[in-house]
């Protein structure tokens, strides 16, 4: 493998008593499309938190690009690369859909107000939400929501794009439209990670999948040794 | 172009009505209604953009009075001198309270803001160069050429800090300053993963607030002669500091302005036709009626009633 993107290196959180995530450690390459399922509350999101910055991590190291990121701010984080969706939608409520990708537009790539606005339009048009774009961000549907979340984290440019359970609750066609997407982006240069409880899309679009469980590591490999792993397979697949 | 015109507008009638014959009564409350427009505008940069409840506006206002004071006594500072040295003073308190305060969300930093106000009148009741508890009564220096009285001259100095007040906050709401604190007030997490520093924005929108409250307070002095800690540091600044933006409406800068217009001289009415307790109920009244019919303010009012307007 090429040096990785992202490194993370034995990484722990507690929250009191409760150990979030114990010596996890990964290694993502440029451009790699990477899936990470596991059980509700086994860390998923917590190890996504600790990467984009919003929880920090207890111990253990990240890198980004070779550099030690874990000291950083979030929005450091965003301006050096990292932009995630929300598992749980957060719009800027007050804002239309097309202000809320000019967050990202004005605060991490720096543009231009008009160019900003053409951009963002790219992107919505790209991700089908051109007509809502004068819509405000609080009359959109759950679904809307979740395109808006991942409209957002393009806008910032990212050379690594998390997408924290953007499909939950979307029709397979939608699933696929939201595929075809991050598969687009991906074959830009876009690293992705994704996290999925939608197994098919989660198979057919990773190249490297880890399982986690209760905070640990359980399986790491291509989707179909994971799906034939036992552990997995007991964990959360069910077999 | 038409705001900065707007602005002029008004300075050049604040100032020919100062030196005309109109009644001096006017002038006194009139100067009241201004002062609560530029505490209710430098109130809504953090509480009405950012979202973060300020409980301490009488903290940073009296530290303005007390500067001025201080200035006074010690130097014979002329006022221009004591409102720009009030407002470095309030805006460094701003910043230092930010600095402390701002990682707390929610309902946790309206309580902490509080705490500055009783903090800051302790140390004033006891600090006897400016008067302590009893207060201290200061003697006018002579007015400047052209007004005809003192009160006259502050008020159209406090126009002016209206004016000023008014445009600071709208060069923060229009700029990318304002779609940050917006950003923030609507989800501070989100906004930090799309590259806000919000740290940085809500001590900036901190900071600004404070240095304006504390220029609001600094012609304070001169206009009562006097000054004493406890109706410096009166809860009443910081409710009606929330209120008027509360009524007004928050998301633009026109709503404190619209708010402390309809309050203030509401106030000054009640005072003078009824009682000055009362016009405390009035607030009270006003912002539970808006809160509950009106959550948007007389903006939100409006643009409901007009939406293509808006």
């Amino acid at each position: 493998m090429a040096a990785p993107l992202l490194k993370v290196q034995g990484v722990s959180k507690h929250f009191g008593g409760f150990t979030a995530l114990s010596e996890v450690s990964i290694a993502i390459a440029p451009g790699e499309r990477f899936g990470l399922i596991g059980p509700n509350g086994s860390g998923k999101t917590t190890l996504i938190n600790c990467i984009s910055g919003s929880l920090r991590n207890d111990g253990g190291s990240i890198e980004f690009g070779g550099e030690e990121i874990s000291g950083l701010a979030a929005y450091q984080r965003t301006r050096k690369g990292i932009a995630r969706s929300f598992q749980i939608p957060r719009p800027f409520h007050s804002m239309s859909v097309l202000e809320n990708l000019l967050v990202p537009y004005e605060y991490v790539v720096h543009l231009k107000h008009s160019d900003a606005e053409h951009q963002a339009m790219e992107i919505l048009r790209r991700i089908g939400l051109a007509d809502k774009a004068r819509a405000q961000s609080n009359q959109l549907s759950q679904v809307e929501l979740r395109k808006l979340e991942l409209a957002r984290a393009m806008a910032a440019k990212p050379r690594l794009l998390i997408s924290d359970e953007a499909m939950a609750g979307l029709s397979g066609s939608e699933v696929d439209e939201v595929l075809k997407i991050l598969f687009s982006l991906n074959a830009e240069g876009i690293t992705i990670i994704m996290i999925e409880h939608i197994m098919q899309a989660v198979m057919r679009f990773s190249q490297r999948v880890i399982c986690l469980d209760a905070g640990k590591i359980i399986c790491e490999g291509t989707p179909e040794t994971i799906v034939a792993n036992a552990e997995v397979q007991r964990a959360y697949l069910g077999a | 172009m038409k705001y900065s015109l707007g602005a002029a507008a008004v300075l050049v009638i604040a100032f020919v009505t100062a030196v005309s014959g109109v009644n001096e009564y006017f002038f006194y409350a009139a100067f009241v209604v201004l002062q609560f427009m530029v505490l209710a505008t430098a109130w809504n940069i953090l509480g009405g953009y950012a979202g973060y409840v300020n409980f301490g506006t009488a903290a940073f206002f009296a530290i303005g009075s007390y500067t001025a004071v201080v200035l006074f006594k010690w130097l014979g500072a002329p006022l221009a001198v004591q409102i720009a040295a009030a407002a470095v003073v309030s805006g460094l308190l701003g910043f230092g309270v930010g600095l402390l305060t701002l990682r707390l969300r929610g309902i946790f930093f309206a309580i902490a803001t509080v705490a500055i106000i009783f903090i800051m009148e302790t140390m004033m009741m006891n600090w006897r160069y400016v008067g302590g508890a009893t207060g201290l009564q200061l003697l006018r220096p002579d007015v400047l050429q052209p007004f005809a009285s003192y009160t006259r001259m502050l008020f159209f100095v406090m126009a002016l800090l209206a004016v000023i007040a008014v445009s600071v906050a709208r060069y923060v709401q229009v700029s990318w300053i304002g779609r940050g604190l917006r950003a923030i007030r609507d989800s501070e997490e989100a906004a930090e993963c799309s590259g806000v520093p919000t740290l940085k924005l809500k001590l900036f929108a901190c900071t600004v607030s404070g240095a304006l409250m504390g220029a609001a307070g600094a012609p304070m002095p001169m206009y009562l002669s006097f000054i004493e800690p406890a109706s410096s540091f009166s809860l009443n600044y910081s409710v009606s500091a929330l209120a008027m933006p509360m009524i007004g409406g928050t998301v633009h800068w026109l709503g404190p302005v619209i708010g402390a217009l309809l309050l203030g001289s509401i106030q000054q009415i009640v005072t003078v036709t009824i009682s000055s307790e009362i016009n405390v109920l009035v607030i009270g009244v006003l912002l539970v009626l808006f809160v509950v019919f009106a959550p948007d303010g007389v903006l939100g009012l409006f643009k409901k009633l007009w939406p293509r307007r808006s």
